[in-house]
Parts: C-alpha cells; sequence; structure tokens
C-alpha cells in the first residue's frame, strides 16, 4: 500500500470523519473531442441508470447512489487527474470507457484496492482474475469478438474460408492492435489471409487505406474503430463501393451515429455485439418516466435507446447488481470498494434477475468466479437498415473459440504476473 | 521597500556575478526550494502528485529544454513529442534490459540518447533557417512516432504495443509503478528539475549561452564576430534533447506508467509545450516554469470552479478550457509577446522603485 510520510495523522483525521453516504460511482466520461459521438450516450446510459435506481427504488440497498462525472476527452492524462481525484471520494468501480485509460490504471487499482470493470475493452487477458485481481472485463472482451466476427463468416460461408481475404482497419492504438494476436491464430487455424490496415488518430483520415482496400480486395472488411473513424470508414467504404454486408464492425463501431452520416449507403453494414439492441425493453418505460420526463436525464434526453445508450446502462446495471450482491455477502449496505470487489466476484446474472429488472434477454446469463473474470463471451452480430433506422440482431449470441482464445490470455497473462511479479492464484 | 540592491554591498567577482544580486530574491529563491524539498513532500498525497505537481515538474524541464532552443538559439522546433518519446522509449529499454541499475542512471542515459537523436535531427538547421526549420522538426515528429508504432523491438513485442514502467528503485526506495509512494515520485522529478534549471541557467549566462543568443540574434553577425554556428546550434539542439529526454523519461515512468506513443507523445504535446514557452516567455527560464505551471493548473482549476462549485456539466467546461487557452495565446501575442516572464521582470522593476517611484 501507498503511503505518504504522513499517512498515521491523516489516517487519524479520515477515521474521526463522518462515513461516506453515498455509493459512489464516478463516470469518467467523454463528451468532447473526436471521441465524444460515442462518449456521450455511453455516459448518458450509464447516468440515467442510476438516477433510476435513486429515483424509483431509493438507491441500491436502501443507499443512495451518487454518479461523479470527469471529463477525459478519451485523453490518459486527464484520465488520471480524474482517477486521483474522485478515488478519495470513496469511489467504488471505476469504468474509464477507454483501453488507454484502462492500462494506466490496472496497477494503479490494484495497489489503491478498488475493481476496475472494462466491459468490452481494456486489457483482454484480465479475464484470468487469478493474475488481475482487480479486473474485470465480463461478459466479452475483445478476442472474444474477434473471434466472433471470424464465426460469423465460418457460418455463412457452410464453415470454410479457406483462401478468403480478410482486411482488419484498425485505429493504430492499444485498443485497434488487440484483436491482431487472435486474429493471427484464427487465421493460421482457419486458413484465410489477414491483411492489417492502420488508420491513425483521430481517423480522419483514411483514404490510402481504402485506396488499397479497393486495390487488394478483401473479400471482408472488420474494423476495430472508434468515435470519428467509424463515420469516415463507413462513408469511404460507401465511396469505394465495397458491398456493405461484407464489412462488419467490433461492438465499437456499431452505433446508430456511425452509420448515418453515410445515409443509404450505409444500408447492410454489420456490428458484432454482446448485449441486446432497440428499445423493446420494460426498463426504458421506467426511465422515460422517471428520469426523462421528470427532467433527470444526464444529457438531452434524446439517446434512449440507442445502441450505446444500452451500453452505458448494462454497464451500470452490471455494477448495481454488482454492489447489491456485495450488500448482501457483507451484510451491509454502505460498501467499500474491497467489499464492491468481492461483490463483482461472485456476481451471478441470470434470466430471472434480468426479467425482472425489466431486461429479458438483454444480455447473457453468466457467473463471474476468481478464475473467470471474463464471462461467457457470446457474440451476436447485428444489421444496420437506413431504411428504418434501426439495428436488428441476425445471429443469436453463440460462444467464441475459447481453445484459441484461452491460451492466448494464460500467454498474456503469464508475461503480466512476471513483468510484474505476481504470484497467480485465487485469495 | 525590500526589493533593492541598496545597502547589499557585493565584495567579489563571484558574488557580483551570481543568479540572483539582490538579497530579496536570493532569500525568496532559498525559501521555495526549502518548501519544496522540506515541506511538500510531507503533505503530499496521489492526488496533488499525480494530478498536479508530478506533471507541473515534468512539463517544466521539457519547457526549459525547448526554450534554450527556441528561446535561446532560436531554432523553431515542433518536434518535442517526438523527442519526449524518445526519451520514454530509450528509458523503457534500459528499464526492462537492466533491472537493477538505479533509475537516476536510466534518465539521465535516456536523457543523453535523446541528446544523441535531436542532434541528428538538428543537423538540417545548418543549412535551413524559420519556417523550414519547423517543418523539419515536424518530419522528426511524425517520424518519430511512426517508427515507434512501427517497430515491436521499441516496446518490447507486447501485444498492444504500450509500454509499461515495471516497478524500480533507487537507493532502495520505489521510484515508478504503483506502489511508488507520491512522496519519492515528486522528490525525484525535483531533483531533475532543479539541477536542469541550475544547470540551463548556469549555461544561458555563460559563454555557450551567449553563443546561443547571437546565433538567435543575427547568425552572420554571430559569424563574422567569431562564433561557430556549427558548434551553438549543434550544442543547443544537444542540451535541448538532453533536457526533453529527461522529461520524455519521466512523464512516462514516473508520472504515467503506461504510455502509448501516438496519444502520449503526438503532435499536440509539442505544440503544449511550444505554447508554455510561448506564454511563459521565450527566453526566460522562469518563464518556461510559469508557461508550465499555467497549462498544468489552468485546466485543474477550471474544472475545480467550474465542475465542482459552479456544478455546471463537464462538457461545457472542457470546451471552456479551449476557449480560455487560444484566447489567452491570442491575447499574449498580441499584448505582451515576452510572456508571463516580462510580466515578472515590469513588477520586479516596479517593486524596486516602491514606494518612491520618481
Amino acid at each position: 500500500m501507498k503511503k505518504t510520510l504522513t499517512t498515521l495523522a491523516l489516517g487519524a483525521a479520515m477515521a474521526a470523519g463522518p462515513a461516506m453516504a453515498d455509493l459512489v460511482f464516478p463516470d469518467l466520461s467523454y463528451r468532447t473531442g473526436p471521441y465524444a459521438a460515442g462518449g456521450i450516450p455511453f455516459s448518458d446510459g450509464y447516468n440515467d441508470y442510476f438516477t433510476l435506481l435513486n429515483e424509483r427504488d431509493g438507491g441500491i440497498g436502501g443507499v443512495k447512489a451518487k454518479v461523479i462525472e470527469c471529463e477525459t476527452g478519451y485523453n490518459t492524462e486527464k484520465g488520471v487527474e480524474c482517477y486521483e481525484s474522485t478515488k478519495g471520494q470513496g469511489a467504488l468501480i471505476y469504468q474509464p470507457l477507454s483501453t488507454g485509460i484502462t492500462y494506466q490504471l490496472i496497477p494503479k487499482v490494484t495497489a489503491d484496492n478498488i475493481p476496475l470493470h472494462t466491459m468490452g475493452y481494456g486489457r483482454t487477458s484480465a479475464a484470468n482474475g487469478e493474475v488481475f485481481s482487480h479486473v474485470f472485463n465480463y461478459p466479452a472482451n475483445y478476442w472474444n469478438g474477434a473471434s466472433g466476427v471470424v464465426n460469423y463468416l465460418l457460418e455463412s460461408n457452410g464453415g470454410d474460408i479457406s483462401g478468403k481475404k480478410i482486411a482488419l482497419v484498425y485505429h493504430n492504438s492499444a485498443y485497434g492492435k488487440e484483436p491482431i494476436r487472435t486474429l493471427e491464430e484464427l487465421s493460421k487455424k482457419h486458413g484465410f489471409e489477414l491483411v492489417a490496415l492502420p488508420v491513425d488518430h483521430p481517423g480522419q483520415e483514411q483514404k490510402s487505406q481504402w485506396l488499397q482496400i479497393r486495390r487488394d480486395r478483401p473479400d471482408y472488411v472488420v474494423m476495430w474503430g472508434w468515435g470519428v473513424m467509424n463515420q469516415v470508414a463507413i462513408q469511404e467504404a460507401a465511396n469505394i463501393r465495397f458491398p456493405m454486408e461484407n464489412f462488419i464492425g467490433v461492438w465499437w463501431s456499431g452505433a446508430e451515429h456511425d452509420v448515418m452520416p453515410a445515409g443509404d449507403k450505409a444500408d447492410g453494414y454489420k456490428a458484432v455485439t454482446f448485449h441486446n439492441v432497440g428499445r423493446d425493453f420494460p426498463v426504458f418505460d421506467d426511465i422515460q418516466k422517471y428520469v426523462v420526463d421528470a427532467g433527470k436525464a444526464a444529457g438531452a434526453g434524446d439517446q434512449v435507446g440507442n445502441v450505446l445508450y444500452n451500453r452505458g446502462m448494462y454497464a451500470a446495471m452490471l455494477a448495481a447488481e454488482a454492489a447489491k450482491t456485495a450488500q448482501e455477502i457483507h451484510g451491509t449496505a454502505d460498501i467499500t470498494p474491497a467489499m464492491m470487489r468481492d461483490g463483482m466476484e461472485a456476481l451471478v446474472i441470470d434470466e430471472a434477475k434480468m426479467a425482472a429488472l425489466g431486461m429479458p434477454n438483454f444480455g447473457p446469463s453468466f457467473n463471474v468466479s476468481c478464475e473467470n473474470h471474463g464471462g461467457p463471451g457470446l457474440v451476436g452480430v447485428t444489421q444496420w437498415d437506413a431504411e428504418s433506422k434501426t439495428w436488428s440482431l441476425i445471429s443469436d449470441f453463440k460462444p467464441s473459440d475459447t481453445e484459441v482464445i484461452g491460451k492466448l490470455v494464460e500467454e498474456d497473462s503469464a508475461a503480466y504476473a512476471s513483468e510484474n511479479n505476481i504470484e497467480p492464484g485465487c485469495k | 521597500m525590500f526589493y533593492r540592491e541598496a545597502g547589499d554591498f557585493k565584495v567579489s567577482y563571484a558574488d557580483d556575478s551570481q543568479t540572483f544580486p539582490i538579497k530579496f530574491d536570493r532569500y525568496r529563491y532559498y525559501v521555495v526550494l526549502a518548501v519544496a524539498f522540506g515541506l511538500i513532500p510531507f503533505l503530499i498525497n496521489d492526488y496533488w502528485a499525480n494530478a498536479i505537481l508530478l506533471p507541473f515538474l515534468i512539463y517544466s524541464i521539457a519547457a526549459i529544454g525547448l526554450n534554450i532552443l527556441v528561446g535561446y538559439c532560436g531554432q523553431v522546433s515542433l518536434g518535442t513529442g517526438g523527442f519526449m518519446a524518445v526519451g520514454a522509449y530509450a528509458c523503457y529499454k534500459l528499464m526492462t534490459a537492466f533491472p537493477e541499475v538505479s533509475m537516476f542512471i536510466h534518465v539521465i542515459l535516456a536523457g543523453g540518447i535523446t541528446a544523441f537523436v535531436c542532434v541528428l535531427f538538428g543537423l538540417p538547421s545548418l543549412r535551413i533557417k524559420g519556417f523550414y526549420l519547423a517543418v523539419a522538426t515536424l518530419a522528426a515528429q511524425f517520424f518519430l512516432v511512426w517508427l515507434f508504432n512501427r517497430v515491436p523491438w521499441f516496446y518490447n513485442y507486447s501485444a498492444s504495443g504500450q509500454i509499461n514502467a515495471p516497478e524500480r528503485d533507487t537507493f532502495g526506495i520505489i521510484i515508478t509503478g504503483p506502489n511508488a509512494p507520491a512522496w519519492a515520485t515528486y522528490l525525484f522529478c525535483l531533483i531533475f528539475l532543479t539541477v536542469c534549471a541550475l544547470v540551463a541557467r548556469n549555461l544561458t549566462r555563460g559563454t555557450v549561452g551567449r553563443t546561443w543568443m547571437a546565433i538567435r540574434d543575427m547568425d552572420i553577425a554571430a559569424e563574422i564576430i567569431g562564433v561557430n554556428p556549427l558548434k551553438a546550434k549543434l550544442t543547443a539542439f544537444a542540451v535541448s534533447g538532453f533536457f526533453i529526454g529527461i522529461s520524455g523519461a519521466l512523464f512516462f515512468a514516473v508520472y504515467l506508467g503506461a504510455v502509448e506513443v501516438g496519444e502520449a507523445f503526438g503532435i499536440q504535446k509539442s505544440f503544449l509545450v511550444l505554447f508554455m514557452v510561448i506564454l511563459g516567455g521565450l527566453g526566460s527560464i522562469f518563464g518556461s516554469f510559469a508557461g508550465a505551471a499555467f497549462l498544468v493548473l489552468l485546466p485543474v482549476i477550471l474544472k475545480v470552479v467550474g465542475v465542482d462549485l459552479l456544478n455546471w456539466p463537464t462538457d461545457i467546461v472542457a470546451h471552456f478550457q479551449l476557449v480560455i487557452v487560444g484566447a489567452l495565446i491570442i491575447v499574449f501575442l498580441i499584448a505582451e509577446p515576452h510572456g508571463m516572464a516580462q510580466l515578472w521582470r515590469v513588477a520586479k522593476e516596479k517593486l524596486r522603485l516602491w514606494p518612491f517611484p520618481h
């Protein structure tokens, strides 16, 4: 544990202070910069769900939830500043929505004993809870996503994609590079050819990448993009008349704002997902009634039901459920970050629970354990219909290639453990 | 009344040429050092270290480095981000290759490597000037970022292409990694800043500094009076690179702990440090401190006032910050091209005559 030279004096002062009254959920959001289009709906969903719990249920286990929003601009330095400024206020869990900030926070949260939940992003090998004691990435991670894409292509090609050419257009950062290792393994296994095309931050300039795609004529294009990069890529794909049904994005490249700018030309674009899409869930009626109509929405209230709004709400729901689990385990409503971690590790999400929350069939059922912080890794596929302006699920949630992924997780987490002198194991 | 030379008698040449000839200035300087070394380490916590003091100390080193190049030698550089990346990656490679060596040595070596790279990219400055040199250093910026992204050897073949600082110590005190105590990281950076500032201050007061300034003011005239432009320009690039390399190494190893080259050392970092130098004052060591403090503190103060006190939405505050920084740069360029250092200088002149200005 970190100690200042005056820890003793400070510790005495803190012990004398009053107990924390609220359950604090910091929201490291970004509503500015080139990634704001994705950051805004996610943050709105995250905030609105906790507002709903406060308004409808009087909080979590009788204690009000308090969301502290801190603008990171998807920038790691600001992310660190946000982390340091909020952690002293009793933060229970961090969800930075940025792989770069996640890499910063992994060692810090472990030292500070605060859990970190990186749902569908972050360091994939954090699925191995024996090494990453405070990092969770259930219910799915990047490598599940990469494998899900390949499985979907296998399925639509009758189980054989050998000799096909797949181009990966990726954000040239830790985030975009994450799937390459898995895709390389899978290309060996299934015999397809992988072409990786990096796009530099922020991604507005992609002419050369798409020129190369036009020349190479890959059978499929897979995209690992975020922010303004998605819109540009879809527009560029439309410009070179690349067939949209052969263009598949990861779950961060598949929201309404990504496809809208290309208009009708984006029709048929696909994206993988780990949770359901649309507005047809009872929980949205409650959000409309208690939050939006009451004028308590975090944003303009126009994002409800969007893909990323749903994801933010889903992230908040998983955090709230973990907090409830922690309250049950420890028998106290006023939980600490350490208790929250125990709650996350004992989290059970089943269909009955989801239905009771007004989200039937919204996401997978899963149990978190110390060995597995990564969840089941089920991946579905959605497709954009430009006419009705909706995403719809065209392939149900299916398991990914755990054989390949499991080995890679093992390898990468072992490397992290040896770099940082961590003794893997469950306490 | 207190701030004047009168009564402070200099009896030796050493006294006469000291950095702070005025007694009040000298005592103020000792008090600042005493507070920085003797008081703050006992009060510091993680928030103050990681959000305010470490970035301030590290950016100050970078700003001093860039100020030597731009402010003293007149060679415009837009490659600061790339050179900081060289320092960071050099430090990372050294840290992972020689884990038992003290961090002090790693950081100094990283500075040395950066100085070398900086001299290489400084070679064109012998033939080109002004805007053309700025473009040449801009090329260095993009080339270096591309290089560290492209060649896996630099990031030890990690899957994400990031570099992560492992836990390293000096004299048994942990300096890097999440378990490093706030006071240790703070003192570590403070020592580097103090030494760098002293070296820079004395270099700029001596022969080397005078040749730099001669080149800056008029290179042909300088050459005629016997200044060797090759030596003057390349020493400026070397010293500047050394400081910037140290700041890059500290930025990665001590402050952030994990770095992605495109995001942390992109072109916006070059501009940020350049803005620090311009706002603070070209050709002034104090200006480097003032500029760094201003641009590190401004977002934090705006956030505390806007979000925590006034409860404004976070995005409005973030946008305000862009507006305010932009407006300030324009205002300074028009109203006070010599930056905050000039304001300070004017204040000191006024103080000397106070309370009887006539």
